[in-house]
């Protein structure tokens, strides 16, 4: 990066720490951070969805909608998360080249699983076989982001129901005495009052999520824990930069990293729970209202 | 092969008793069963000898937390935050790499060589993790009983003459262990829960032996098929939570049969503690 780097033998001491941290390598151990960044950005919102979704179901009155809302919020109860991060990842990789093949070749014969193979037609692969590395590295983000997203909406599901349930029943039952209908009591009382309700439980669940995301390593993604691994690793002579083994140190820098990111977000979500609870029929807007704030 | 041989070879596989290949085709259900019951012996380990141990860890930082010294209270606060605000994915990462930086010939105490291969390895470096891992939430749990403990119970203690020791052994400790029950049981299932991870972070599985997870997704990658081993595994930790769920739920009841039944706590399982 920069012009005296040219030849790393020649550097010493902090010269040579700055070439060292600003090496084609190192940019992509700063890159991954975007890429756990943006997997909490897109995953948080796809999430709360999925859960809003899962938790309206589990209070249909239709009974197969109920099944499958409290089928989706029981899931993460009894099994480690962990193993739906496995199983989705190529649960979802196999159903897409599924459905892709069923349309592109349907006069496919050969059978799809032939012993210890999954076997579709070259048009069907996805990505396709010939496409560039980054669009697998994009495929490989995107089916990480929706197994998160499935996972942690289950969650939220859990949360949401939750928080539905404790909106007080006085509340909806004067909205249905003035005549609104099911879908108006949902749109104008339920849902405008539950977000202080869900706030402790979606504030907890941003933290688990911000804890999960080390796991993208597991699902085959190049995230930083990848990188910590990779730049980490002792390095003989052979390379530019020798080292020995420096693993510690990454993984040490990544802990701060976590913590940090976890205890910013704590003193976000406590001011927004503060913020929040203002005005209402709470114990914490009650202790506000006392405190004269 | 039938599948009583095949329970009789694999049973204790991940122990490194029986059979030391594993399967390499024609993988029968049996075989999935079997392996991945073995493994679970692991799971069962881990978070059964990190719990015992954690409990008791977790009670002595949940009262240096509500020291007065900042000499005590400090290095509470500190090592609750380290554990419960980084990944425990990046904990066992870093305990691995910190555990293998210990000389590999051993320490020299005097004239006692204390060996330190063995703390590499997942039964030892693992565990240690969870101990610590498991106290730091259990400690936060504890706290906030501690903290919640009824007002009128404490000036009746002291209206009784119950001061110092007593006082926290006859009292504080009992409604503290009642009040943080519910939320304990949740600490212990996601416990027994992020077992799984080990053997995905770092530590080896030495010779094959994992855990319930490990040979599911063995199994996983051998067939290409993720809907028969993963759901396996998947039962397996829902029978383990009921047990889990059946056991707690006992011990709860036995600290609130002095209360009337509409004051006990109930155990409302909620995902707030999974790393």
């Amino acid at each position: 990066m920069f012009a005296y780097c040219a030849d790393p033998n020649s550097l010493e001491g902090l010269a040579w720490l700055a070439c060292y941290l600003t090496t084609g390598k190192h940019m992509g151990l700063y890159w991954s951070f975007g890429t756990v960044l943006s997997l909490l950005a897109i995953t948080a919102p796809v999430a709360l969805a999925f859960g809003f979704v899962g938790a309206m179901a589990a209070r249909s009155p239709f009974l197969p909608a109920r099944i499958i809302g409290k089928g989706y919020t029981a899931m993460v109860r009894g099994v480690p998360d962990i193993v739906f991060f496995l199983f989705f990842v190529i649960a979802l990789d196999q159903g897409v080249e599924w459905l892709n093949h069923q349309i592109r070749c349907p006069d496919w014969t050969e059978p799809i699983r032939q012993g210890l193979e999954f076997r579709v037609c070259p048009e069907a692969k996805v990505p396709l076989g010939t496409s560039p590395q980054y669009v697998h590295q994009i495929y490989g983000f995107g089916l990480a982001v929706v197994t998160f997203s499935l996972v942690f909406g289950a969650f939220a599901a859990n949360v949401l129901y939750g928080a539905m349930q404790a909106v007080p029943r006085a509340q909806l039952e004067t909205a249905e005495a003035y005549g609104m209908s099911h879908g108006q009591v949902f749109r104008r009382i339920l849902v405008p009052q539950m977000w202080v309700y869900a706030l402790p439980g979606l504030s907890n669940l941003w933290m688990i999520l911000i804890k999960a995301t080390p796991l993208l390593f597991l699902l085959g993604v190049q995230d930083i824990v990848y990188w910590a691994r990779e730049l980490g690793g002792a390095k003989t002579s052979a390379y530019e930069y020798p080292h020995p083994d420096w693993r510690l140190y990454y993984f040490l820098f990544l802990l701060v990293f976590y913590l940090g990111f976890t205890r910013i977000s704590e003193i976000v979500l406590d001011r927004l729970t503060a913020r929040l609870s203002r005005g209402q029929a709470t114990a914490a807007g009650e202790a506000m209202r006392k405190a004269g704030i | 092969m039938t599948c009583w041989e095949t329970i009789s070879a694999y049973a204790f596989r991940s122990l490194g008793y029986g059979q030391r290949l594993l399967p390499r085709s024609d993988f029968t259900l049996c075989q999935q069963f079997t392996l991945i019951g073995s493994g679970l012996i692991w799971n069962i380990y881990f978070g059964l000898v990190a719990l015992v141990a954690g409990f008791f860890l977790a009670n002595a930082i949940a009262l240096a937390k509500t020291a007065r010294s900042p000499w005590v209270r400090k290095p509470a606060d500190w090592f609750i935050f380290i554990f419960r605000g980084s990944p425990l994915f990046i904990q066992f990462f870093l305990a691995y790499e910190a555990l293998q930086m210990l000389p590999r010939a051993g320490i020299n105490m005097l004239w006692i060589t204390i060996e330190t291969s063995w703390t590499t390895r997942a039964w030892a470096g693992a565990l240690f993790v969870l101990f610590l891992n498991t106290a730091a939430y259990s400690a936060e749990i504890f706290h906030g009983a501690l903290k919640s403990i009824p007002k009128g119970d404490l000036e009746a203690a002291d209206a009784y003459g119950i001061s110092g020791w007593a006082k926290f052994r006859r009292i504080q400790w009992p409604t503290m262990l009642r009040l943080a029950w519910p939320a304990y049981t949740n600490e212990a299932i996601f416990l027994f829960h992020s077992t799984t991870l080990v053997y995905f972070s770092g530590f080896p599985a030495f010779q094959q032996r994992g855990d319930a997870l490990y040979y599911a997704n063995y199994f996983a990658d051998k067939t290409f098929n993720p809907f028969v081993p993963y759901p396996i595994a998947a039962g397996y930790f829902i029978l383990l939570t009921l047990l889990l769920i059946l056991a707690f739920g006992a011990i709860n009841r036995r600290l609130n049969q002095h209360l009337p039944s509409n004051m006990a706590r109930k155990i409302r399982l909620r995902p707030q503690v999974i790393r």
